[in-house]
């Protein structure tokens, strides 16, 4: 029988539910990394037990946690197994080095990027926001960084190496971040096309490369932001999360900071749908695992009030790619509810009816075991909720 | 015999319940004990100090019987109380949550 197992990163430590096909009850193990901000943890499609984890922290840097047997155990790749209580084994210890290439080989050094104020700032590595393991091969595994840079790894997390024709794109040294930082936070590896990679950069915009990370080029148009000097800028759009249905890699779905988008061009050009939402405001977006053009999207008051619109927790869905959305409220909280759901904290399993799984920055882990219709909190006391990835294990 | 006191994150990443011990050959300075750290706990690189930069993470302080060594240069010998392992090293995080 399907088993569904749900990695949970929060501000204090990572959490993994488990259960059956049925989704009702819920089996929970954590806090992992207890008092450590964990970003997101992801498991690899070809090998579900393999799952790498984003270990940071203010004080200490960043860690990069991998387990190979599901979440029960964890190294730091480069420790083998049974060395890692030292001094007498010897991990290598380079698992956290992410460092900017900026040699002349790799082209274009570059080392600043715009500030907050107009001016030139330095490009500082800060953590990782997201870890997208290859869907092919269970060795290779991508990190998207603040400030703004994608790495990859080909030794299971083990060594770093930044695709720097990202950030040497001609428009590198006037990214800004937003109010989150400047984080790249969305990275979709194309299941058709190895050499296709779309990635999302708060607030720089969309990108996208078809030659495997050696080049990139911006994929906005069609996008307006009101609160940029030029609204239909090449780059500078805060786009808050991008989603895709791996049944349709062509079809792209985003949440920007305000709007939500589609695109059936690959990024070429995108269509407003937010349609009747109540406000098109919000961090999180997702697509249904079977039904492509069903989308889902948590509706956030404002830039300015990061909780529900009158202390109400709705999920809305539209089953037409956009522009027709119905709220889903069933289980969710009627009132005095100002939580927000951040950008990775929505998820989506493969099971029949399809499983949609959110986090709150309130610690709630809601979840849904019929597409939407009806839902229940699954977690209602954990540390604010930054990520949520589900896998569905057969 | 060098002591260290490291913060209960760094402790529980290093897999070590208390203070460290290092063999330290030559002076004994910030930059030698936080070398032969990393050398004998690997994992603990780049988390005290930058990969690249060698610079100390901004959130952390070094002390040393009651002072604060965190501003002096790297190669600025600690006391000899220090060097002689009578009193540790305490790399400390900054309070936080008041």
């Amino acid at each position: 029988m399907s088993r569904v197992r749900v990695l949970v990163g929060t501000r204090k430590g990572a959490f993994i539910l488990t259960s059956d096909g049925k989704r009702q009850k819920w089996d929970i193990s954590g806090p992992h990394f207890a008092g450590w901000e964990m970003y997101h943890l992801k498991g690899s499609a070809i090998d579900p037990n393999r799952i790498f984890a984003s270990q940071c922290s203010g004080w200490f840097g960043q860690i990069i946690q991998r387990s190979d047997d599901g979440g029960k155990t964890w190294i730091q790749p480069g420790t083998p197994p049974g060395e890692e209580k030292g001094p007498g084994g010897m991990p290598k210890g380079e698992s956290n080095k992410f460092v900017y290439d900026v040699s002349a080989d790799s082209g274009k050094p570059l080392t600043t990027h715009m500030w907050y104020d107009g001016t030139q700032h330095p490009w500082e590595f800060k953590r990782v926001w997201h870890l997208e393991p290859s869907p092919t091969d269970a060795e290779t595994v991508y990190a998207g960084v603040e400030d703004a840079g994608l790495f990859r790894s080909t030794d299971g997390g083990q060594n770093w190496q930044e695709l720097s024709g990202l950030r040497g794109h001609e428009s590198g040294a006037g990214w800004q971040p937003g109010a989150g930082g400047m984080c790249l936070h969305t990275v979709i590896l194309d299941p058709g096309d190895p050499l296709r990679i779309y990635i999302a950069i708060s607030a720089a915009g969309a990108f996208r490369t078809d030659d495997g990370g050696k080049t990139w080029r911006p994929i906005n148009k069609g996008l307006y932001s009101q609160y940029i000097p030029n609204p239909t800028a090449e780059v500078g759009h805060c786009v808050h999360h991008v989603a895709m249905n791996p049944s349709r890699p062509g079809v792209l779905f985003m949440q920007k900071h305000w709007d939500v988008m589609r695109s059936d061009n690959s990024g070429d050009s995108w269509t407003e749908v937010s349609g009747n939402l109540p406000t098109d405001f919000g961090f999180v977006i997702d697509v249904h695992a079977h039904e492509p053009e069903t989308i889902y999207v948590v509706p956030i008051k404002s830039d300015g009030e990061h909780f529900p619109l009158d202390g109400k927790l709705r999920v809305y869905r539209s089953k037409t790619g956009g522009n027709e959305w119905e709220e889903l409220a069933k289980g969710l909280p009627e009132r005095d509810c100002y939580v927000n759901v951040l950008r990775d904290a929505m998820s989506v399993d493969s099971l029949d009816k399809c499983g949609v799984y959110f986090g709150t920055t309130g610690g709630q882990l809601y979840a849904s075991a019929d597409a939407g219709d009806n839902w229940a909190p699954i977690a209602k006391h954990l540390p604010a909720v930054l990520s949520v990835e589900v896998q569905t294990l057969v | 015999m060098i002591r260290v006191v490291l913060p209960g994150h760094l402790r529980t990443l290093a897999h070590v319940s208390s203070e460290v011990q290092l063999e330290i050959v030559g002076p004994v300075t910030q930059r030698s004990v936080l070398d032969a750290l990393e050398a004998q706990y690997p994992m603990l690189k780049g988390t005290i100090r930058d990969h690249v930069t060698q610079e100390r993470r901004p959130f952390l302080r070094f002390f040393a019987c009651e002072e604060d060594y965190s501003l002096e240069p790297p190669d600025t010998p600690l006391p000899d109380a220090v060097a002689s392992g009578k009193e540790p090293l305490l790399i400390i995080g900054a309070i936080a949550g008041g």
